[in-house]
C-alpha cells in the first residue's frame, strides 16, 4: 500500500502547485517540495526493512486476463533509484524556484515536474512489466512537456518533438519486447521473471525479446546510434536538463538493463551487443563534447558519454562491473546535476553559456566557481572526488575484458574515452572560470541568491564526502543496490581511493595526463575533428523524418484529394469487394421459401418506382424535379409498408416524407436551383457502373434473404405485448416498453441533431453567410400575397389535425399510431401554417418554444423511467391499469403512455426547430416583407394593410 | 413478389449511389434520402414479406414479425434527423463559401497538410 502511495503521491500532488500558484512563488515551491518530500519519506521509511534483506511487494489485480496488475515491489535497486529521483527532485524544485523568471508559470512547471517524477518512481517501483511500460510511456509524454516548456522557442519545440519521436518509438519496441518476455517467462511480474532466467534464455524468442528491450533502453538512455536526441533536448530550461538528463529519465534505460540484468546478462548476446554499444557511445559522446562551445551542449554530450560508460559496465556482465555501474550512476547523478545547475547559474547571471564569450568568472562569482570546480574535477576523474572512484573501477573492469579475442580493444578505448572526458572537464572549468576577466559579458556576473546555489552546494558536498570516504558513505547503498541487481551475493570488493599500484591506476593516470595534453593541444584536435565533421546523427535523423513526412504527404495528396465522390467511391468499392469476396467464398444456392405470387397493383407500383428512379438519373440536375421524384419514391415506400402488414411504418413513412420534402424545399430556396453538368462522359460512365454494381449487390442480397426461411426472435414480444406491456400494437409496445431505452436514446439523438441545426443556422445572418444571403436577395422573388384558399384551408384544418394527432397518440398502444406519428402530424399541421401564412405570421403566434419542447420531451420520457426506479424496478419498467371515464368508456392507462408523450413532444420540437431555423434564415433573405394575410392588399407605397387582424 | 421488391431495392440503391457520387451537395442529400428509403425497405424485408397480418394482437392465428418494424420505424425518424442535419450543413457551407461543391478546394487541402510544419 505504501509503495503505491509513494508512486501516486507525485501524481495527485501535481495538482498542488497549480492551486498554490496564486499564493506566490515561495509558497508554491514549498508546497511542491512538500509533495516530493512526502513521497521520499514514504520510500525511505521502508529502507530499514529493505536493507535487512526484505523485498516488499504490494499488488492489486487490474486486468488479470491480460496479465496486467497494479503491483509494486521495493528492493535495494528500486529504493536506490526512487531515493535518487525524489532526493534530486527536491533540489531541482528549490533550484527552479530561482531559475525560472517571473514570466514563466511556476505552477505549470511544477505540475509537469511532479507528473514526470511520479512516472519515474512508477518505473522503478513497478513489479508488473506492463505497468512499467505504462509509466515508461508517461515519462516520454511528461518529458515532452518539460522539454517543450518554453514552447514559444522553435528549438524548444523541435527538441521536445525529437525526444518524443525517439523515446516514443523506443517505447513501442519496448512494449513488443516486454510482451515477448512476459510470454516466454509465463508471467508479467518482474519478481517472477527474475526467477525464471534459465527458461527465458532457452526460448527461441529470447533474442528478439532482448533486442527489442534493448532498443527501448538505448533510446531512453541515449545510447549510440540513438544518442542524438539528448543534446537537442537541452533547449529545455536548465532545471529540466539537470533533472531529466543527469539523474532520472536517461537513467531509466540503465535502470531497465540493471533490473533485467540477472535474466539477460548470462546470455552471450548481451555482452556482445551491450558492452560495445556502451563503449562506442562513451567514446563518441566524449569526442563531441570536447568541441562544444555551449556549456549545456558540452554537458549533454558528456552525459551521453557517461551513460555509455554505465551501459558498458552493465554489458560486461560481471558482478563487479555491476557494482561499478551502480556506483557510477550515483556519482554521475551528483556531479552532473551539480554541473548542469552551475551552467544554468552562469547562463542566468552572465547572460550567456557560450564558452567563447566566458572566462575569468572566478573572481566575479567565487561560490559558483568553487562548486563547479569540485564537480568538474569529479567528472574528470581526479582523485579525492567520487568520479575518480567509479572511473577507476570501470578501467579496472575494462582492463580485464577480452572482446572477440582482442585484449586491447576495451582497455585502450575506455582509457581514450576517459582521457577525452578529462580534457572536456578541464575545458568546462578552466575556460569558463579562469583566465582574465572580460568586459563584454551580456550581464554583469555575480553569485546567485543562496537558494539557487544551495542545491549545487549540497551535491558538491556529496561529491567530496563520497570521494573521501566511499566505504563509509556510499558503501552500504552500493552494496545493497548491486546485490539487488545481480540477484545474489557479491564477490568481495571494497570501495577505496587507494588499491595499490594496479593497471587501473596506471590507465587513470594516463587519462588525466593525456587529457591535460589534449586540452592544451585543443587547436590540433579541432582540426582532426573537422575530418569527421560530415558524420552527424542529427542530419540522418532529419533526413529520415523529412523522408517520412514527404512520403506521408505524397500519400495524402494522392489519396485524400478532397474530392467527396472519390472518397465515397472508394468506400463503396471496398464494401463491394468485401461482399463479392464473401459471396464467392461461401456456398450459395437458391432459397427454398415459397414466394408470394406477383399481383397487378404491385407490378404497377414497381413500374412507377422504376420510372421515378430512372428519371432521377437523367434529370437530377433540375433540383426541384429531383425532389418531386424522390418524394414519389417515398410514397411508394409507404404503400409498400401498408401492403406488407406494417400500418405503423406506412403512417410514419408518409409523414416523414412530407416533412423531409418541405425541409428540402426550404433549403432549395436558398441554394442554386440546378446542378451544373460537370462530369465527363467517362466520369458518368464509371459512376453509373459503380452504382449499378452496388444496386445489383444489394438487390441480390435482399432477394437471397427474402427467399429463405428464418427463425424469429419476436415470439416473446408477440406473447408478452398484451399481458406484459398492456398494449395490442406490438410495434408500439416494443418501442415504448420492451426497447424503451433504445427509443429514449433515439429521441436524445434527434434532439442533439436539432440543436446542432440551431447552432449552425443561428449565427448564419452574420459574416460571410450574410453576404451570400444578400446576393440571393437580388434574385427575382414572387411578391404575391399568400394564396387565400390555402391560408383558409390550413387554418380550418389546424384544429382538426390536432384532434387527429391526439386520437393517433391515444390509440397508439393498441392500434397503429403512437408518439412518433402523432408528433409528426402536429408538426406538419404547424408547418402548414408557416407555408400558407408565412414565417413572420406563424412565428408570432407560436407560443411554444421548440427547444423547450425537445427538453420537456426528453425529460418526461426520462422521468417515466426514473419513477419506476423509485418503485425499486429497473429503469423504464412499465405498468398499466384500466380506468373508466363517464361517457368515453373504458380507457387503458399505461405508464408507457407518458413515455410516449415524451417522444411525441420531442418529435414536434425537433421538426419545428429544424424547419423554423431554415425559414428564419429564408425570411431574412427575402427582399421585403411578403404581404401577410390572405386579404392583405399591397398599397402603392409598399406598405401592406392586413385586413384580418389590422396589423401593418 | 419477392423479386419485384428486391429489384426495387436494387434500383433505388443504384439511383441513390449515383446521386451520392455527384459533386454538388444537393444531389448528395437527395441521394441520401433515397438511400434511406432503400435501406429501410431492405431492413424491413429481413422480416420477410407477409401480407395482411399486422402485428396487432387480435384473434388472428399468425402475425408478421414486429421487430424489424420497430427497428425501421425508429430508422425512418432518425434518417429524417440525419437528412435535416446534412442539408443544414450543406446550406451553411454554401452560405459561407458561396459554392455548393462537396469537394475541398485545392488551397484548403494544402493548408491542411502543412498545418503541422
Amino acid at each position: 500500500m505504501l509503495l503505491a502511495l509513494a508512486t501516486l503521491t507525485p501524481f495527485f500532488g501535481a495538482l498542488v502547485p497549480l492551486l498554490a500558484d496564486r499564493l506566490g512563488r515561495n509558497l508554491c515551491a514549498i508546497a511542491t517540495g512538500a509533495v516530493t518530500l512526502t513521497a521520499l519519506l514514504l520510500v525511505l521509511s521502508q529502507a530499514p526493512s529493505v536493507y535487512s534483506g526484505d523485498v516488499l511487494t504490494w499488488s492489486v489485480p487490474w486486468l488479470p486476463a491480460l496479465g496486467l496488475s497494479f503491483s509494486f515491489f521495493l528492493d535495494g535497486l528500486g529504493l536506490f533509484f526512487a531515493g535518487l529521483i525524489l532526493g534530486i527532485g527536491l533540489l531541482i524544485i528549490l533550484y527552479a524556484r530561482y531559475y525560472l523568471s517571473s514570466k514563466d508559470s511556476l505552477g505549470v512547471f511544477y505540475f509537469y515536474l511532479l507528473m514526470f517524477q511520479g512516472a519515474m518512481v512508477g518505473i522503478v517501483l513497478s513489479d508488473n512489466i506492463l505497468l512499467l511500460i505504462v509509466f515508461w510511456e508517461l515519462t516520454s509524454l511528461t518529458s515532452f512537456l518539460l522539454i517543450g516548456y518554453w514552447n514559444h522557442l522553435p528549438e524548444s519545440r523541435q527538441g521536445a518533438r525529437m525526444a518524443l519521436v525517439v523515446t516514443g518509438s523506443g517505447g513501442l519496441a519496448l512494449i513488443a519486447g516486454m510482451l515477448i518476455l512476459g510470454h516466454i517467462a509465463g508471467s508479467y511480474e518482474i519478481t517472477e521473471i527474475l526467477q525464471r532466467g534459465e527458461a527465458v534464455r532457452s526460448s527461441p524468442l529470447f533474442l528478439p525479446a532482448l533486442l527489442l528491450v534493448l532498443v527501448g533502453a538505448f533510446t531512453k538512455s541515449a545510447q549510440f546510434p540513438f544518442h542524438f536526441w539528448l543534446p537537442h533536448a537541452m533547449a529545455a530550461p536548465t532545471p529540466v536538463s539537470a533533472y531529466l538528463h543527469s539523474a532520472t529519465m536517461v537513467k531509466a534505460g540503465l535502470f531497465l538493463m540493471a533490473r533485467l540484468w540477472p535474466v539477460f546478462s548470462p546470455a552471450d548476446a548481451w555482452f556482445l551487443i551491450v558492452a560495445p554499444a556502451g563503449l562506442i557511445t562513451m567514446l563518441i559522446g566524449a569526442w563531441i563534447a570536447l568541441f562544444r562551445d555551449d556549456l549545456k551542449a558540452l554537458l549533454a554530450f558528456s552525459t551521453v558519454s557517461h551513460l555509455g560508460l554505465t551501459t558498458m559496465l552493465l554489458g560486461l556482465a560481471t558482478p563487479l562491473a555491476a557494482v561499478a555501474a551502480i556506483f557510477h550512476i550515483l556519482n554521475h547523478a551528483t556531479f552532473k546535476c551539480a554541473l548542469f545547475m552551475s551552467a544554468g547559474i552562469v547562463d542566468h547571471e552572465a547572460g550567456t553559456r557560450d564558452i567563447r564569450r566566458l572566462g575569468g568568472l572566478l573572481t566575479l562569482m567565487p561560490i559558483t566557481a568553487t562548486l563547479a570546480f569540485i564537480a568538474s574535477a569529479s567528472m574528470a576523474g581526479i582523485p579525492f572526488f567520487n568520479g575518480f572512484l567509479s572511473k577507476e573501477m570501470m578501467l579496472e573492469e575494462a582492463a580485464h575484458t577480452v572482446y572477440a579475442g582482442h585484449e586491447w580493444i576495451f582497455p585502450a578505448l575506455a582509457t581514450l574515452a576517459a582521457l577525452i572526458s578529462a580534457a572536456y572537464s578541464y575545458c568546462f572549468a578552466i575556460s569558463t572560470f579562469l583566465g582574465p576577466v572580460r568586459g563584454d559579458y551580456p550581464h554583469k556576473p555575480h553569485d546567485p541568491p543562496f537558494g539557487m546555489w544551495l542545491p549545487v552546494a549540497i551535491l558538491a558536498a556529496l561529491v567530496v564526502v563520497i570521494g573521501l570516504f566511499p566505504a563509509l558513505t556510499a558503501g552500504p547503498i552500493v552494496e545493497q543496490t548491486a546485490s539487488a541487481v545481480v540477484g545474489g551475493t557479491l564477490p568481495k570488493y571494497h570501495l577505496a581511493i587507494w588499491h595499490g599500484f594496479t593497471p587501473a591506476l596506471l590507465l587513470s593516470a594516463i587519462a588525466l595526463a593525456g587529457g591535460a595534453v589534449l586540452f592544451i593541444c585543443y587547436g590540433y584536435a579541432n582540426q582532426l575533428r573537422l575530418v569527421f565533421a560530415g558524420m552527424d546523427a542529427k542530419s540522418v535523423y532529419d533526413a529520415g523524418i523529412s523522408g517520412i513526412v514527404r512520403g506521408a504527404r505524397a500519400f495524402i495528396v494522392a489519396t485524400h484529394n478532397g474530392s467527396f465522390p472519390r472518397y465515397a467511391g472508394v468506400t463503396l468499392l471496398t464494401i463491394l469487394a468485401v461482399g463479392v469476396a464473401a459471396f464467392f467464398h461461401a456456398p450459395h444456392e437458391a432459397g427454398t421459401r415459397t414466394v408470394i405470387p406477383g399481383a397487378f397493383p404491385a407490378s404497377a407500383a414497381w413500374i412507377v418506382l422504376a420510372t421515378l428512379c430512372i428519371s432521377l438519373l437523367f434529370w437530377h440536375q433540375n433540383r426541384l424535379l429531383s425532389l418531386v421524384l424522390t418524394s414519389g419514391v417515398g410514397l411508394i415506400a409507404s404503400l409498400f409498408f401498408l401492403q406488407f402488414s406494417a400500418p405503423d411504418l406506412a403512417l410514419t413513412q408518409i409523414s416523414v416524407d412530407i416533412v423531409t420534402t418541405i425541409l428540402l424545399l426550404l433549403a432549395l430556396n436558398l441554394v442554386p436551383q440546378t446542378s451544373p453538368a460537370e462530369t465527363s462522359t467517362g466520369g458518368r460512365f464509371s459512376r453509373g457502373l459503380l452504382a449499378s454494381a452496388v444496386g445489383l449487390g444489394v438487390g441480390l442480397l435482399a432477394y437471397g434473404i427474402m427467399t429463405r426461411d428464418f427463425q424469429t426472435i419476436s415470439d416473446y414480444y408477440l406473447a408478452e405485448a398484451k399481458p406484459g406491456g398492456g398494449g395490442t400494437n406490438v410495434v408500439n409496445v416494443i418501442l415504448v416498453d420492451f426497447r424503451g431505452f433504445d427509443t429514449f436514446g433515439e429521441i436524445i439523438v434527434l434532439g442533439i441533431a436539432a440543436i446542432t441545426i440551431f447552432a449552425l443556422l443561428d449565427n448564419a445572418l452574420r459574416g460571410a453567410a450574410a453576404r451570400t444571403l444578400a446576393t440571393i436577395r437580388d434574385r427575382v422573388e414572387s411578391k404575391n400575397a399568400h394564396p387565400m384558399m390555402l391560408v383558409i384551408a390550413t387554418r380550418v384544418l389546424f384544429p382538426l389535425a390536432l384532434v387527429v394527432a391526439t386520437f393517433i397518440f391515444l390509440r397508439g398502444h393498441n392500434e397503429p399510431g403512437g408518439g412518433f406519428i402523432a408528433g409528426l402530424i402536429v408538426a406538419i399541421a404547424l408547418i402548414m401554417q408557416y407555408i400558407a401564412s408565412g414565417y413572420g405570421w406563424a412565428a408570432e403566434r407560436t407560443r411554444l418554444d421548440s427547444q423547450i419542447l425537445i427538453g420537456a420531451g426528453v425529460l418526461i420520457a426520462g422521468l417515466t423511467g426514473v419513477v419506476s426506479l423509485t418503485f425499486g424496478w429497473p429503469f423504464l419498467t412499465s405498468t398499466y391499469t384500466h380506468v373508466h371515464l363517464p361517457l368515453l368508456g373504458d380507457f387503458e392507462l399505461a405508464s408507457a403512455m407518458s413515455f410516449d408523450l415524451g417522444v411525441f413532444l420531442a418529435v414536434i420540437g425537433v421538426v419545428m426547430l429544424s424547419l423554423a431555423q431554415i425559414s428564419r434564415v429564408e425570411a431574412r433573405a427575402e427582399p421585403e416583407a411578403v404581404p401577410e394575410g390572405p386579404m392583405d392588399v399591397p398599397l402603392k407605397d409598399g406598405r401592406v394593410v392586413g385586413s384580418n387582424d389590422g396589423e401593418s | 413478389m419477392e423479386l419485384l421488391v428486391a429489384s426495387a431495392i436494387g434500383l433505388m440503391t443504384a439511383a441513390a449511389v449515383y446521386l451520392i457520387l455527384q459533386q454538388r451537395t444537393f444531389p448528395i442529400v437527395v441521394g441520401l434520402t433515397l438511400l434511406s428509403y432503400a435501406v429501410n425497405i431492405f431492413l424491413f424485408s429481413a422480416g420477410r414479406l407477409i401480407a395482411n397480418k399486422p402485428p396487432i394482437i387480435s384473434d388472428a392465428d399468425a402475425y408478421t414479425d414486429p421487430l424489424p418494424q420497430a427497428l425501421v420505424l425508429t430508422a425512418i425518424v432518425i434518417s429524417f434527423g440525419m437528412t435535416a442535419l446534412i442539408v443544414v450543413l450543406a446550406l451553411r457551407g454554401f452560405l459561407e463559401t458561396a459554392t455548393d461543391t462537396a469537394d475541398l478546394p485545392e488551397d484548403e487541402l494544402l493548408r491542411d497538410t502543412e498545418a503541422d510544419r
